[in-house]
């Protein structure tokens, strides 16, 4: 089965923004639309992704497999599984809405942020579709380049300082992958095909090596605590459109690294490494959603609950039960669009008051009903409220937690008081109470654009947490191969 | 005597013979038409160098040829080079050309002493003999001890120069000495001889060693490694920056040249024993270059020494071709093509980044502070997309040339079991990539100070902008490129 869906998904955003850089700033109406129409063709060359895709299969669908450097026997080799694929639909979709988020209020240099949001776009779909492992490599760190300019461009304050730690935080992390994957290389004999890699037996202590190296790599850029401390200043500086990328997408880079090379190249050292992992995971849980709670300002607030969320992933699959694994999947799915759509609420907000700081706010629905309808909304989702997507994934790593361990799950169960607790009291003091102020009653209600961006994805996570059947029927095959292959002992 | 003097075959060396007629060719041509016509001497030297390169192009056979008593050596390897080398100086004679002609550098000397470092570069590359390698040195670097005192006017300069040749004289001596000591135990000065007399085991290896130390610290010294790299950052600061690209672009591939013909062609026997000098002054290199690099607030300067750390990554790859003392002819195409590639790589990103310095450069004014490039995004877009295309290159993120580099010299390195260096090499690469950020940080994110329109000519845009393109088009398909440079070296292994 050749088809060429996957080229077009990474590579339509990425040569669409030439024309887009090429408009130029001046000419604002011409590049917003023209991003826009990029963006959404970007998003229609996914949907095959998903309505032909053979939910029966576990291996690999899309493949496409051409010589890229005939020296060492790297390939553009293509492929998604049910694992990767939701991810590049989400990926495309966001990046509509990131597009139609930045339409008026980015006044400076347009074209750029957009034409940015666009390679970025490719490049992350070059991520979750890459099956050799120099390819992987190539889109993971070119991806942090048009983030470096989004942040330090149209960034806060404290840009300058949040850009560079983000790129060499996240660098550090993927040079020492890059010595794994360059032993791994020559341990197969010349190979940088992952799925070789998954068949390969490797030795115990070499194991654990190249676990640590892709720990270092992948839990930089989830961030698992202790390596977080990026990403609250990235997301406190970054635009939010930045924001709403790093959080939805950039942050799932990290956890599908985790599914797609640590555990079934190295399934010994994460079963062996496995406690490690769950304490690391409740720590991010537990203790960063205490810190989410005493945050005064929201985007910072955010931010940690995401680290906490993300903390929900890596527990869920290191559990090693399909409910865990595909809890986990679906709450990084829930989390994109949760996350992306409170810091587009934020977004709204700032837009209007030039302040993220709770305390400068109070009674916002009594000027701006509509909005704190959707803001509601979307903070219950986010403390995993039933009949929303968030409640899910939540729910099902609690479950495959408790298989594994009572107090694990108990421990994990926590954040649905935490989170609620930081979430609400949060809208509490936002959203609830009396106008705080003149200029929150001077404030004015969404208009149309931001009422479509924020409906749309309040339309996403109410579907999917009413009816989840279709994220979740794509996934079992490839979670169950997964699990099967990862219970399997590969040493040599 | 007489009787025995074989004509020599001359085929070989067509395009030194070529570049030396020619160059008396520009002599005359400048001392008639000179003062008046400056721009004929200055495409009289162009001519000179494409002539150069058809000439090289027609009589590659891919044959390795030995000439004038196996001291000359023509083969795949040397004509890559030298086409290379032809490249980089036509370059730079168009990036320089308004930089020189604004100061009033461009006499006729100036082209004279780039065609006569450019023979002796050719020298070097196609040296089968210490003999004639140390001449192609000589002639390279006492042409360069001109060219960065050319302008008289300035004490920099004339500083620079002077401490570029005392130390360089110190260098050639020590090469010197280290040849006579090779050439008193094996007792012979051609590199093919010397190999099979260390072969053969007839040699003194204390000798032998103790020689080998002098010539590697040679070696090491035109490559700039450390701990013989003081003169790279005076010598790069000093020069008027059109000499600056010069001398850090085609001499690196002449040293590259220089370091595979003495240590892998002559004392391949001694391998075990430079590889580990090698080790040691590589990883010195990469840490020095790159934590220095973050001090400096002169771009010339944080160049210099970018070029030493990259100079030290290069040699990952000249030290890993023989593993644990087993020579395997795969690994060590595959170590000596990656140290090839790179240094070509790396030739091309610092032309392009001394291109940028030039295009911001201009009459009466010096571009040369990191300052200069403050808010380049907001007086040219195009531009500094360029010099971001530079800057991640060199830092080694995809996906740019660099970061293949990098990549082929990290795999031999770690084929060769030395992971730990790996890894140490990538750490300081994160270091080094802070220096790289903070330029593309000063263009994008902060407020342009000079805000003077870029008013460099049409031929330096296009040529930057094409340099530009091929260290992105390199890094998307680096395949062309490394083919080429694994069948150079193979077929004149």
């Amino acid at each position: 089965m050749n088809s060429q869906l996957l080229s077009l998904a990474i590579w339509v955003p990425i040569l669409g923004a030439v024309p887009v850089f090429a408009a130029g700033s001046e000419r604002r109406c011409l590049v917003r639309w023209l991003a826009l129409a990029v963006a959404i063709a970007g998003f229609l060359v996914t949907l095959p992704l998903y309505t032909r895709f053979d939910v029966t299969q576990a291996g690999m669908q899309f493949v496409e497999q051409a010589p890229w450097i005939t020296r060492f026997n790297v390939q553009y080799l293509l492929g998604v599984d049910g694992i990767s694929m939701p991810f590049i639909l989400l990926n495309s979709f966001i990046t509509v809405m990131v597009v139609l988020a930045g339409w008026e209020v980015i006044e400076e240099k347009q074209a750029q942020y957009m034409g940015a949001f666009l390679v970025m776009s490719g490049l992350m779909n070059g991520i979750f579709s890459a099956l050799d492992g120099v390819l992987f490599y190539v889109f993971f760190e070119a991806s942090l380049i048009p983030m470096y300019i989004i942040i330090g461009v149209w960034g806060g304050p404290n840009r300058v300082y949040a850009a560079i730690k983000f790129f060499l935080y996240t660098l550090l992390g993927s040079l020492l992958m890059l010595v794994a994957l360059i032993w791994l290389f020559l341990e197969s004999g010349g190979s940088f095909n992952i799925l070789e890699w998954h068949r390969m037996p490797i030795a115990m202590g070499p194991q654990i090596l190249i676990f640590i190296a892709f720990l270092v790599s992948f839990a930089v850029k989830v961030p698992m605590w202790p390596v977080h401390t990026w990403l609250p200043d990235a997301h406190v500086e970054a635009p939010t459109g930045g924001s709403v990328v790093l959080a939805a997408i950039a942050l799932k880079l990290g956890a599908y690294g985790f599914v797609r090379f640590s555990l079934p190249i190295v399934p010994d050292a994460s079963h062996y490494l496995a406690p490690l992992m769950i304490a690391l995971s409740l720590t991010a849980v537990v203790y960063i959603g205490f810190v989410a709670l005493v945050q005064a300002d929201m985007k910072k607030l955010i931010a940690y609950s995401s680290i906490s969320h993300m903390g929900f992933v890596t527990l869920g699959f290191f559990i090693f039960n399909a409910i865990g694994v595909e809890g986990a999947l679906v709450q990084m799915i829930s989390h994109g669009f949760i996350s992306a759509a409170m810091f587009l609420c934020v977004g709204v907000m700032y837009d209007r008051m030039h302040s993220r700081m709770i305390a400068d706010y109070g009674g916002v629905v009594h000027t701006m009903p509509k909005f704190a309808g959707l803001f509601v909304f979307f903070a219950m989702a986010n403390s995993g409220l039933p009949a929303t997507s968030g409640f899910v994934g939540e729910f099902m790593v609690i479950l495959g937690a408790i298989k594994a361990n009572f107090w694990m799950g108990f421990a994990a169960a926590t954040t649905l008081i935490l989170g609620a607790a930081y979430t609400l009291w949060m809208i509490k003091r936002v959203v609830f109470g009396a106008v705080a102020n003149d200029h929150v009653a001077a404030l004015e209600d969404i208009n149309g654009r931001e009422f479509l961006v924020l409906g749309l994805l309040a339309a996403c996570v109410l579907a999917m947490g009413l009816y989840p059947f279709p994220f979740t029927e794509v996934m079992h095959a490839s979670v169950d191969n997964l699990l099967k292959h990862v219970a399997v002992v590969k040493l040599q | 005597m007489l009787n025995n003097f074989v004509m020599p075959d001359l085929y070989p060396a067509a395009p030194e013979i070529f570049l030396l007629l020619m160059s008396f060719l520009v002599l005359f041509v400048d001392l008639i038409f000179g003062a008046t016509h400056r721009w004929m001497t200055a495409m009289l030297t162009v001519v000179t160098l494409l002539g150069c390169a058809a000439i090289t192009l027609v009589t590659s056979d891919g044959q390795t040829t030995l000439t004038f008593s196996n001291m000359f050596v023509d083969d795949l390897l040397s004509d890559f080079l030298k086409l290379v080398t032809y490249l980089a100086v036509i370059m730079m004679l168009i990036y320089g050309r308004q930089y020189l002609a604004d100061r009033g550098l461009d006499k006729g000397e100036f082209y004279l002493l780039v065609l006569y470092a450019t023979l002796g570069m050719m020298v070097m590359i196609s040296a089968a003999s210490f003999l004639t390698m140390y001449l192609g040195l000589e002639l390279m670097s006492l042409s360069l001890y001109g060219l960065v005192a050319i302008d008289r006017e300035s004490r920099r300069g004339t500083e620079a120069a002077m401490k570029y040749f005392v130390l360089g004289a110190l260098a050639s001596g020590m090469l010197l000495y280290g040849m006579s000591m090779i050439y008193g135990a094996t007792g012979s000065l051609e590199l093919g001889s010397v190999a099979q007399a260390m072969y053969q085991g007839h040699s003194e290896k204390t000798v032998l060693v103790f020689g080998l130390v002098f010539v590697v610290a040679g070696v090491a010294f035109k490559l700039g490694m450390v701990p013989f790299h003081m003169w790279i950052p005076d010598v790069y600061h000093g020069a008027p920056t059109a000499v600056t690209m010069f001398i850090g672009s085609a001499p690196k591939l002449a040293a590259f040249a220089m370091a595979l013909r003495l240590l892998v062609y002559g004392l391949f026997a001694l391998a075990v024993d430079w590889q580990k000098m090698l080790l040691i002054m590589a990883v010195l290199s990469i840490g020095l270059g790159n934590l220095a690099a973050i001090a400096q607030t002169n771009i010339k300067r944080m160049l210099a020494y970018s070029a030493i750390s990259h100079m030290g990554y290069m040699v990952l790859g000249l030290m890993s071709g023989l593993v644990g003392g087993q020579l395997d002819p795969f690994t060590a195409v595959n170590a000596y093509s990656s140290a090839l590639y790179y240094t070509v790589a790396y030739v091309l990103m610092s032309l392009g980044a001394f291109g940028m310095v030039l295009l911001l450069s201009r009459a009466g004014y010096e571009a040369e502070n990191l300052e200069d490039f403050k808010g380049l995004n907001k007086r040219s877009p195009w531009f500094a997309a360029m010099m971001l295309i530079m800057m991640f290159s060199m830092a080694g993120i995809p996906f740019f040339v660099g970061f293949f580099a990098k990549f082929a010299v990290l795999l031999a390195a770690i084929k060769a079991g030395y992971t730990a260096v790996a890894v140490i090499a990538v750490m300081f690469s994160l270091i080094g990539a802070f220096y790289y950020l903070r330029v593309v940080k000063l263009m994008y994110f902060d407020t342009p100070v000079d805000s003077a329109p870029i008013t460099a000519g049409l031929d330096l845009r296009v040529l930057l902008s094409l340099n530009g393109l091929a260290v992105a088009g390199f890094g998307l398909f680096p395949d062309s490129l490394m083919l080429v440079c694994t069948t150079a070296l193979m077929r004149s292994l």
